[in-house]
């Protein structure tokens, strides 16, 4: 399966209000200790929904890094 | 994906505000939504109340999708500043609610006006709250201003910024989220850098 070129990066001010959850096609992200929002690298398509959704604005879109 | 029945709690929320309108003694109802997501983050160390069954949050996100401008909110929002200051200013403000009841608990008189936004006293003289202590009377009505001043708020943000705006600095989700990096950092402490899952096994 190819994998998406680009990634979703969550910045540290996130408020983990799980707001990205809900419109995560693929299931990709979690809260972790009711802390932060952390995406499974593997699973993020980079599609961009969590980015838009985010009422805290600390998803950015990222391009994915090669693995050498 | 199929909706799980905590996707309508939103219906929760309404009705509150129904009941609360008919009658302003089950504004007491809302001491849940401050109960329930403080529990949770001390008992399970999570904020499964926000991410689930916040129902002020979903029925943001509903009204949201159809009037939110959806813009990016000022950066200032998310900052430890600003939402540890409205807690704080939250917090104030909730304690001269509960000195007030305090008074009429001692003997003042019952007001019975809802303070919208801290400034404005709306009068709420219609209300039958004869059956009632006057102190648990006047614990409703400062009660329901703190939920009709957090939800004007929310609504102002969502239509302003995205449709979950009012989570970003929602009092309860800054505390719930304190209560739960409190609670790492004394499981790391504990378990020595390990992850949860490993130091629950040894």
């Amino acid at each position: 399966m190819a994998i998406s070129t680009k990634l979703a990066q969550i910045g540290r001010e996130c408020v983990a209000c799980g707001s990205c959850l809900r419109v995560c096609p693929k299931s990709a992200i979690r809260i972790v200790s009711g802390v932060i929002a952390r995406v499974d690298s593997d699973a993020c398509v980079g599609c961009g929904r969590c980015a838009k959704t985010c009422p805290a604005d600390v998803i950015t879109i990222v391009q994915r890094r090669v693995a050498e | 994906m199929k909706r799980k029945w905590y996707d309508y709690l939103w219906v929760a929320e309404l009705l509150y505000w129904v009941l609360g309108l008919c009658n302003i003694l089950f504004a007491w109802l809302g001491v849940l939504f401050f109960f329930i997501p403080l529990l949770m983050a001390a008992i399970g160390g999570n904020k499964i109340y926000c991410n689930r069954y916040c129902g002020r949050g979903q029925l943001m996100g509903l009204l949201g999708s159809r009037l939110s401008r959806n813009l990016p909110p000022p950066r200032f929002l998310r900052s430890r500043w600003f939402r540890g200051g409205f807690l704080a200013f939250f917090m104030v403000m909730f304690g001269l609610m509960l000195r007030s009841t305090y008074l009429v608990f001692s003997g003042a008189p019952l007001r019975q006006t809802v303070t919208l936004l801290w400034m404005f006293k709306l009068p709420w003289q219609w209300a039958e709250v004869d059956m009632v202590s006057p102190w648990i009377a006047q614990f409703a009505f400062g009660f329901f201003g703190v939920m009709m001043t957090s939800t004007v708020l929310g609504l102002l943000t969502m239509v302003l910024f995205r449709p979950r705006s009012w989570c970003v600095y929602c009092p309860m989700g800054t505390m719930t989220q304190g209560i739960c990096k409190l609670k790492q950092k004394k499981e790391d402490v504990i378990c020595g850098g390990k992850s949860k899952e490993d130091c629950r096994i040894t």
